[in-house]
């Protein structure tokens, strides 16, 4: 099981035939009044023709995004009506389709879009109903692998930059402060609240425009995500808060009281607060008060960019730009990937390539779903008729997917017990006692010698720091030369030819070792330098 | 006070200055003080025997002795000063097969001096215990000795380092122990030179074959153990001569050995039986034939840009980059890195390299500081706040698959490189490491491999990152995209 290839298209124009025709690829435009996005760019074209397919562009589907219809056709695509682009095999949209285009939806089409299954069951159950294979880009589990296909991320990117310049745009001072003959200029103080993807990319983007920037989060774990980006990490003193799947859980009650108590501190110093609070299938946690924006400075700005599940913030209006009474200013447009379309038809398009090639293993110009792979069983919301959403779960945080997760069935020795421990230290011992208590004197006196010498030598070999452990051999290489001094007592009594010769070359041949050994291990020494 | 006891208490000074320089060695700060007491301890050992030796020796005698050490310390001095960083391992096995052969010589005089003219009071048992030390130091010697050269041979490519496989040769071993058990009775109760011969050659074979079927990945493991046995092989020495000085020094670099085999194990979670038995990496690795996907290829330009916007960067060495000898180049790359603010961190595989620590000496030599340079276990928890890894010449050491309980390197303590944003492998090829073993690193998403020379591929980047750098330091940094969203 697993493999499936999707029904043969029932030969719609005549002129495709035998199995091995390449797959038709249609790019709508879009309808919706407000996007100017496109789900495919010339530059993505040009790879998804090299896959196989024969791509087909609505006309005017990039006129928005400043991608030409001539762009399109350079990189190899057809320029087709929007009838023929939608009698494609497979289709590539941005948006959710409106009803009026799921009736246009030719059945046993595979849809590629942003779907919402969450928040919009009855979609996702009468594209089923149309017998249309529906691969939701916004359904990409957070597992490594699928990361070059998460288009949540990659337009929560766009959005925080673009948060960052809409407040900027509002704000009616320098983000970045400054020393003028006309008087001195503090920095914007910027908090933003919930540090994901979009929180880091707009802590990034204020922190270039040279603010001061702050963050909260309520997993700790992202503290050095927000150093790394250039913010100060402002902790909730609670003990919280994993997110097995990567996303942000709902918070507890006290955890909510203490951190509203730092927003209200917060809200009376900063400039800007951007807030990035999302809950998948919630909506968004509200987060400050009419109070904390009534503590705010006239003239400071609000992102609200949860604005579209309800809003983060008291008194904001989605799509618009309210001024409360005191003067600050809510921003809660929905709109903010939209606002940079050529960035996010390109980030949208490459998210939407890395899909393709997953879903085209023989680069055949066919579409395979295989529903052994998470990725593509996870996406998949609706095949043959039937809703297939939600998937079963995947439990992977930072966990990477395709090795097992580390500590499964790793053979890990036993530590001995005590028991068997103190019976081989006593076989040992006993071993020992029996061999020493029978021998001459004399080589008892040596053996002990060299029993107590032994367990210096571990001890002292043991703290020796790994990175001098080449120096160290080098050093006892030249101290193991020291059998030149039985050599020396061997030559010492002289007589024997034989003896005199053999001493005179063993003295030799330990004498190379003694001075390399010190001459190297000095010379390698002296390399080591500290920073 | 009489010479003897004079010499005695030299004695028990350059042993307790032993002590010391192997203890100065436990911190970069003490290492050199160390050295000295070393060197201290053995010119007061050195001055005592000689002068004891001397009392009533030939002139011819005398001469001969000067002679030797003159020669012997000019090929010391002379190979210390011209040998390559590079090159330390095998300058460590061929100075052990020497302590080897000097054991074997010591050994066989021994006994010549005993069958000549057998001293006062060695009679009885004593005689007995004598010839069987006789036995036991020309043994461990010769095992040095050829082992030490084979596994010179080996890390200088002279010979090919894939393991030798005999049929039965488990068997082999055993029998040369077994015989050398039967040999050594023989020679006690009826002491003759065919015997002594008999011994040594099988103990030269042993050696021999011992290395031949180790293959060249477990070298830092067989030079620590060769390391181990020239220090047994000195106290056995000390045991046929009754000094103490030798057994005390022997015992010390035996247990330093010993102790170095022991961690190498540790850091493959193999057995030092599984080691010395080898044979390791021939065995097809069982289901090696998975298909982990496409790995994807990067070039020098692109890595620049990637380390141009990186914050934190850490660089895993292995045998490879000493094998391309890049390890100028990667200093250098370090040093522009470290000019624009990025943090820049070496971690080391405990079984990196061919030697216990040779990847730290290699850094040291190209000037890169020490303190940036880690170990495992200091360094495995930060890659995942790291933007970007780069793995020059490492393979198994930085294998995923180690968790993976069927793999032949299962519960190998690995570096975990692929929780860092990106990595980036330099290699020469897709040909699997050491142990045979495929690595799913390479097909992961957020590697890029960097095919070539791993020299001539880090001189590309520092080549593409040195202008930017240089831009910076006149004007503003321009602006970092924000590459580690998310996750």
């Amino acid at each position: 099981m697993g493999q499936h290839d999707l029904p043969e298209p029932n030969g719609l124009t005549g002129t495709r035939e035998g199995p091995a025709t390449a797959q038709r690829l249609g790019v709508a435009a879009e309808s919706a009044a407000a996007e100017t996005r496109v789900a495919v760019t010339p530059a993505v074209v040009r790879q998804l023709v090299e896959l196989g397919y024969e791509v087909e562009v609505e006309s005017g589907a990039g006129r928005r995004s400043s991608f030409s219809d001539d762009a399109y056709e350079q990189a190899g695509a057809k320029i087709c009506s929007r009838d023929d682009c939608w009698q494609a095999d497979v289709l590539l949209k941005v948006n959710p389709p409106s009803p009026a285009e799921v009736d246009a939806l030719r059945p046993g089409t595979t849809l590629i879009s942003l779907i919402g299954p969450a928040v919009n069951p009855e979609l996702v159950a009468s594209l089923a109903r149309r017998e249309v294979s529906v691969l939701a880009m916004d359904a990409v589990p957070r597992i490594s692998r699928a990361q070059s296909m998460d288009v949540l991320s990659s337009m929560a990117n766009i959005a925080g930059y673009r948060a960052v310049v809409e407040a900027a745009h509002t704000f009616g001072r320098f983000f970045a402060g400054q020393v003028t003959a006309a008087g001195k200029v503090p920095p914007a103080k910027v908090l933003v609240a919930g540090a994901g993807v979009a929180g880091l990319a707009a802590i990034g983007a204020a922190k270039s425009l040279g603010a001061i920037v702050r963050a909260t989060d309520p997993r700790p774990e992202v503290a050095e995500q927000v150093r790394s980006m250039g913010g100060e990490f402002l902790a909730v003193a609670v003990e919280q808060q994993g997110g097995g799947d990567g996303y942000a859980k709902q918070t507890s009650a006290d955890y909510d009281r203490r951190a509203s108590e730092l927003y209200a501190e917060q809200a009376a110093e900063v400039d800007i607060i951007i807030t990035t609070a999302l809950i998948p299938g919630r909506p968004a946690p509200r987060l400050l008060t009419a109070e904390h924006v009534a503590g705010m400075r006239s003239g400071s700005v609000i992102v609200d960019m949860g604005a579209a599940q309800g809003g983060n913030v008291e008194g904001t209006v989605p799509g618009e730009l309210v001024v409360t009474d005191n003067g600050v200013s809510i921003i809660g447009y929905t709109d903010l990937p939209a606002r940079l379309p050529a960035q996010a038809s390109q980030l949208y398009a490459t998210n939407v390539l890395n899909l393709m090639k997953l879903l085209t293993p023989g680069r055949d110009g066919r579409l395979t779903l295989d529903f052994d792979d998470v990725v593509q069983r996870s996406m998949t919301v609706a095949r043959d008729g039937e809703v297939t959403w939600p998937p079963p779960p995947v439990q992977v945080s930072a966990a990477p997917a395709a090795a097992a997760p580390a500590p499964v069935a790793v053979p890990v020795k036993k530590p001995l017990s005590s028991g068997r421990a103190f019976a081989y230290v006593g076989l040992g011992a006993a071993a020992l006692f029996g061999l020493t208590a029978f021998a001459p004197k004399e080589f008892v006196g040596n053996f002990t010698v060299f029993a107590l010498a032994v367990v210096i030598g571990y001890y002292v070999v043991g703290k020796v720091h790994h990175a001098l452990h080449t120096p160290l051999m080098s050093v006892t290489n030249a101290i193991s030369g020291i059998i030149v001094v039985g050599a020396l007592l061997q030559l010492g009594q002289g007589g024997n030819l034989a003896v005199t010769v053999l001493a005179a070359a063993a003295i030799l041949l330990a004498t190379v070792n003694i001075i390399g050994g010190f001459a190297v291990t000095r010379r390698m020494l002296g390399m080591f330098s500290k920073g | 006070m009489t010479a003897i006891t004079a010499v005695q208490a030299a004695y028990i000074v350059a042993a307790l200055l032993f002590v010391l320089s192997l203890a100065g060695l436990s911190k970069h700060e003490t290492a050199r003080s160390g050295v000295v007491y070393g060197i201290c301890g053995m010119t007061v050992a050195l001055a005592a025997t000689i002068a004891l030796a001397t009392r009533d020796i030939t002139a011819a005698g005398g001469a001969l002795l000067v002679t030797a050490m003159l020669i012997g310390g000019g090929i010391g001095l002379w190979r210390a000063r011209v040998v390559q960083m590079t090159g330390m391992p095998e300058l460590i096995a061929i100075l052990h097969s020497l302590v080897g052969l000097a054991a074997v010589l010591v050994g066989w005089n021994g006994y010549l001096e005993v069958a000549h003219a057998a001293p006062a009071g060695l009679t009885g048992s004593l005689l007995h215990i004598h010839h069987a030390e006789v036995f036991v130091g020309v043994f461990i010697g010769a095992v040095t000795f050829t082992g030490s050269i084979v596994a010179y041979l080996k890390l200088s490519a002279r010979i090919a380092s894939r393991p030798l496989m005999l049929p039965g040769r488990h068997v082999l071993n055993l029998g040369a122990l077994v015989a050398f058990v039967a040999l050594t009775v023989w020679f006690v109760i009826a002491p003759q030179l065919g015997l002594l011969i008999a011994v040594t050659v099988l103990a030269l074979a042993l050696g021999w074959h011992l290395v031949a079927s180790i293959g060249g990945g477990d070298m830092p493991v067989v030079v620590s153990m060769l390391n181990s046995y020239s220090g047994w092989a000195a106290a056995a020495s000390g045991f046929l001569l009754d000094n103490d000085l030798l057994i005390v020094t022997g015992a010390l670099v035996g247990s330093s050995g010993a102790y170095l085999s022991y961690i190498m194990c540790q850091a493959m979670n193999r057995s030092f039986v599984s080691v010395i038995a080898g044979g390791f990496g021939t065995e097809q690795a069982a289901g090696a034939d998975v298909d982990l996907g496409e790995h994807r290829e990067t070039s020098a330009a692109e890595v620049a840009t990637l380390l141009r916007d990186a914050t934190s960067v850490i660089i895993t060495p292995g045998y490879g980059m000493a094998v391309a000898q890049a390890q100028a180049p990667v200093a250098e790359l370090t040093r522009l890195l470290r000019a624009r603010g990025v943090q820049v961190r070496f971690g080391i595989h405990p079984v990196a390299g061919r030697l216990p620590g040779h990847m730290n000496v290699l850094l040291a030599e190209a000037d890169v500081p020490y303190d940036i340079v880690l170990e495992m276990d200091e360094i495995n928890d930060d890659f995942a706040g790291t933007s970007v890894v780069l793995v020059i010449g490492a393979n198994d050491t930085v294998n995923p698959a180690a968790a993976d309980p069927g793999s032949p390197i299962a519960g190998m303590p690995v570096l975990h490189v692929w929780e860092a944003e990106h990595v980036i492998v330099f290699k020469r090829s897709m040909a699997a490491g050491y142990a045979g073993v495929q690595n799913p690193l390479f097909f992961r998403d957020n590697t890029r491999m960097l095919f070539g020379d791993a020299k001539a591929r880090v001189e590309d980047i520092v080549g593409a990152l040195a202008p930017a750098v240089a831009a910076q330091r006149e004007g503003g940094d321009a602006r970092r995209v924000p590459v580690a969203a998310g996750r």
